[in-house]
């Protein structure tokens, strides 16, 4: 019942804000958001007291075909609703300075958006996975085309032909796995758990997940989407990005790439994992020498969800624990420095760094909470980028040293790229004496407090988090260990 | 028998009736007699009647023949709305469409090589007619003329193919060729030969690589809806014909052709895909793209389990629905003197969003995206083809689908992302209805697939 209704609500508001006047769209929105939060609240305290026959659903779709609507949410799951739910309130609420044309189409776009991004993270059939993985493109394309900056259209479209391409190799891997499946054969994903597959085959269905997936995260080398497009995309458009859809990708490795094709994860693990890598040190070193606030932000998201990436390919728990729990964590970040960046953009025309300076000394509120969630992101102790990157680095480092070190540059150099980014902006001289823009509204402060709390909050009591993915992660790792063990035993 | 009897019934009813002053009742007329031929092709659903031993009217018939009508009736509707002032010889127009339909229905139910000649013909000379219809403009009769040329010289190779089948098997009918080739093992030149001639005709008709040649120039010179008509029962009946006469007759030596038809498949895809993204023309590039969505027909065709009719049949309706709206919204185009560049879409967003919405979507189908009907169209023939382990042209479809977004996103672009000028454009209210139908049964097929998926 849960379960579908958390698809349900947004499509019905998406719904209400086409018959409602334009006026009212952005409360409509803001409302159906709140009461999706409210619905995942639930079903988390639900969860974690574990009572989980709610969270369930299941009907026949197309039963020629053996698809299943069938939807659930597990502890990995969880985490992604809750994330979800949570940074959409604060995506609608930070548009309400912003003047939108046409706010309708905008916001029922954005409802759509979130009724596609909720349906990958609780599908549990491969079939409805993918076209909720798909649904999810449209609108955002046609967000980030409508509403975006200069350069959208051949922007956007390269984004849109990119991720897709990825997506329809993982369409093929998802149809050939069908028809291995026993019997009248199903899309149900713990079905593919149990097929056992010979290790070429393994080996290409690898391959086209990680492509699918690679291109959506992004990892090296498939990354050159993505600092354009949020450059282009309007703020709402580029934290639903960075801060959520993403995540679909880091998901989808969890969910399908480590159970299902773990001799190909076996034999292709150490190139992966340097990719990763790799990614991790080059975007950090681009975000270094950026000065568009928006591009820098996107480098070090790359080099973040490089090293969640990472976690997720060492394959122990320590990693894919770390790597949920950055999840959340990378997606509170990111949406409160999105927002703050676009605060400053508004109150100084300008997201060039060499144009900016001097900030904190006139807006005093907004400095501390940039300094708290920078913190977040660089990941010093107490706050939630640090209990992410400890676990992830721990689990990287159980995997290889060599590796975990180079992953470690990522706390040296995204201290040096944001610790940059912060002294250029907020302190130094101001370069424009002409108007001392006011501090932050209480608006924005309703939005930038309550994550505030969250990058504390998440860091000292991160076991909230943890507690609810912890069995899951261990039933994934199991199977990747059983499938190992069996091979090796032969 | 019924079927046939009311489609030629009111053709004639409505050439005679086309000399006549009083004409309005003719639309009518036309309306109820297909509403009434579609009763009765869905009265023959499970019957298997059988006329004369050379057509049987199965189920696979039924299925098509409906799709088939429902086009042409969509088509009837949008060419009397956009025509009844201006064109004088209206409902001789809607005359040939029935007696194309006549041809339609013999050409998706023959079980006889004859009647399969016989229905390509009949559909074939009313098309070339179609094609030539605005007397005075040189492009429609190049279009009329390039078409009746170059659809005659494939006939050729057709009945060519068919008389080395009969010499071979001593039989017209497509069951004794199939048992004929069920006992000989290792088919003889004359049968290999035979198939491949038939395989050339009907590839011209369905406008596959390398046989496409004629379709471009056609389709963009012919008026715009009667393209809309072509691309889609032309399309539809031919498609529908091959695959019956490879199901029912050449199964038996599927190995004889299936990686004939695969390279032919992977041809056509790319040819279609690649040459769409240069074209400035919308009708050209709906053209293209049409050739593009041959290819992936055939490959259904390459499989030959029993996934193949009920992808082919979805993806007829997928592809039909889609490209009777985007013909439609640019014969409306058109109207409003924006001419058929891509152009002409720009700030079509503002100047009439319904019709951009519908196009958008029309577009989003015919690239693959859920949750429309093309999408599972598209899984339903990647099914088919996986089943039988053909990855690699899975693989190359693929590659083809996101090449596609490219040239199908140019419009939509132009209408959502760019300005306009001030020249409004306004859909009669019948197309405006027939708009919003078509695309409520592609997001209905599309998100409840299961209601089309299972009937063939």
């Amino acid at each position: 019942m849960v379960a579908i209704l958390l698809l349900a609500i947004p499509f019905i508001f998406s719904l209400l804000i086409v018959l409602l006047p334009a006026r009212q769209s952005r409360m409509v929105t803001l409302s159906g958001t709140l009461l999706t939060l409210a619905l995942a609240v639930f079903a988390f305290i639900r969860f974690s007291s574990g009572e989980t026959e709610q969270l369930l659903f299941n009907i026949a779709w197309v039963p020629a075909f053996g698809i299943q609507f069938n939807i659930g949410i597990d502890g990995i799951s969880m985490i992604m609703v809750l994330m979800t739910a949570l940074l959409y309130p604060f995506i609608v609420a930070s548009t309400s300075k912003t003047e939108i044309i046409n706010p309708k189409a905008f916001y029922a776009l954005m409802l759509t958006m979130e009724l596609g991004l909720m349906g990958v993270f609780i599908s549990k059939d491969a079939f409805l996975f993918y076209i909720f993985y798909e649904l999810t493109l449209i609108p955002i394309y046609f967000i980030c085309g409508i509403w975006g900056g200069a350069r959208r259209i051949p922007v956007t479209l390269k984004f849109f032909i990119y991720t897709l391409a990825g997506s329809l190799f993982m369409l093929i891997a998802i149809i050939y796995l069908y028809f291995k499946t026993p019997g009248d054969h199903t899309f149900d994903i713990t079905s593919f758990y149990q097929l056992n597959l010979s290790a070429p085959e393994q080996v290409w269905i690898f391959w086209a997940f990680f492509l699918a997936f690679a291109i959506k995260i992004p990892i090296f080398p498939f990354h050159t989407w993505q600092p354009d497009t949020y450059e282009v995309a309007p703020t709402a458009g580029t934290m639903l990005l960075a801060g959520i859809m993403l995540k679909m990708g880091l998901y989808g490795l969890i969910r399908f790439l480590l159970p299902v094709a773990p001799q190909g994860l076996a034999a292709w693990g150490n190139f992966t994992m340097l990719l990763c890598t790799v990614g991790i040190v080059y975007a950090s070193l681009i975000a270094w020498r950026q000065q568009d606030l928006k591009r820098l932000i996107a480098y070090s998201s790359i080099a973040h969800v490089g090293l969640i990436a990472a976690g997720i390919f060492s394959l122990n728990a320590s990693g894919v624990q770390g790597a949920i729990i950055q999840m959340f964590n990378h997606g509170v970040n990111v949406v409160a420095l999105f927002y703050m960046i676009d605060i400053i953009e508004k109150r100084y025309g300008t997201r060039w760094m060499d144009d900016l300076g001097g900030v904190g000394g006139q807006m005093k509120r907004l400095s501390v909470a940039f300094m708290v969630v920078m913190l977040g992101s660089v990941g010093l102790p107490l706050t939630n980028g640090f209990v992410g990157e400890f676990l992830l680095l721990l689990g990287i480092y159980q995997y290889g040293a060599w590796f975990a070190a180079a992953a470690g540059l990522t706390l040296v150099l995204g201290a040096v790229y944001m610790f940059r980014l912060y002294r250029n902006v907020f302190l130094g001289s101001v370069k424009d004496h002409h108007t001392v823009p006011s501090d932050i509204t209480l608006t924005e402060g309703l939005i930038i407090v309550p994550l505030c709390l969250l990058v504390v909050a998440v860091g000292v009591y991160p076991s909230l988090l943890l507690n609810v993915s912890e069995s899951a992660v261990r039933q994934i790792l199991q199977l990747v260990n059983n499938s190992n063990l069996s091979l090796s035993a032969l | 028998m019924n079927l046939l009897i009311t489609l030629s019934a009111l053709g004639i009813l409505t050439m005679l009736g086309s000399v006549l002053k009083e004409r309005s009742w003719i639309l009518p007329l036309c309306v109820t007699g297909l509403l009434l031929a579609s009763y009765f092709a869905l009265a023959g659903w499970d019957m298997n009647a059988a006329l004369f031993g050379m057509m049987r009217i199965d189920n696979y018939a039924v299925a098509f023949t409906i799709v088939n009508l429902i086009a042409a009736l969509v088509f009837i509707f949008m060419y009397h709305e956009t025509h009844v002032n201006v064109d004088e010889h209206l409902h001789e127009v809607f005359a040939i469409v029935l007696f194309s339909l006549v041809g339609v229905v013999v050409m998706v139910s023959f079980t006889s090589m004859l009647t399969l000649f016989l229905g390509i013909e009949i559909l074939s000379l009313s098309l070339y007619i179609m094609a030539g219809l605005r007397k005075r403009d040189l492009l429609s009769n190049e279009a009329a003329l390039k078409y009746f040329l170059m659809g005659a010289f494939s006939t050729g190779f057709l009945l060519f193919g068919i008389a080395m089948l009969y010499g071979a098997t001593g039989s017209f009918m497509v069951s004794d060729i199939a048992y004929y080739l069920g006992i000989h093992s290792a088919p003889g030149p004359f049968i290999v030969a035979g198939i491949i001639l038939l395989l050339v005709g009907l590839l011209f008709k369905v406008a596959a690589a390398p046989f496409h040649f004629w379709t471009p120039d056609v389709y963009q010179g012919a008026p715009t809806l009667v393209t809309g008509y072509m691309a889609t029962v032309g399309k539809v009946a031919a498609f529908a014909a091959l695959l019956r006469l490879f199901q029912l007759g050449f199964t038996p030596a599927i190995a004889s052709y299936q990686s004939l038809l695969a390279v032919v498949a992977v041809i056509t895809m790319f040819v279609g895909n690649l040459t769409a993204l240069y074209q400035k023309s919308t009708k050209r590039m709906l053209a293209y793209s049409s050739i593009a969505h041959a290819g992936y027909m055939l490959i259904a065709l390459m499989a030959s389990n029993n996934f193949a009719s009920g992808a082919v049949f979805f993806y007829a309706i997928a592809y039909s629905c889609a490209s009777l709206i985007a013909f439609g919204v640019v014969a409306i185009l058109q109207q409003s003197d924006l001419g058929d560049d891509i152009t002409a879409f720009k700030g079509l967003g503002k100047k009439n969003p319904v019709l951009a919405i519908t196009f958008a979507i029309a577009m989003i189908s015919l690239a693959g995206i859920p949750p429309t009907a093309g999408f599972f169209a598209k899984f339903y023939i990647f099914s088919a083809a996986i089943k039988d382990g053909w990855v690699w042209i899975v693989a190359l479809a693929v590659i083809n689908s996101f090449i596609s977004i490219y040239f199908y996103f140019r419009p939509v672009i132009a209408s959502f992302m760019e300005k306009g000028n001030d020249t409004p454009v306004l859909a009669g209210r019948t197309t405006w209805l027939l708009l919003i139908i078509l695309v409520f049964i592609i997001l209905v097929a599309g998100i409840f697939p299961g209601l089309a998926s299972g009937i063939l």
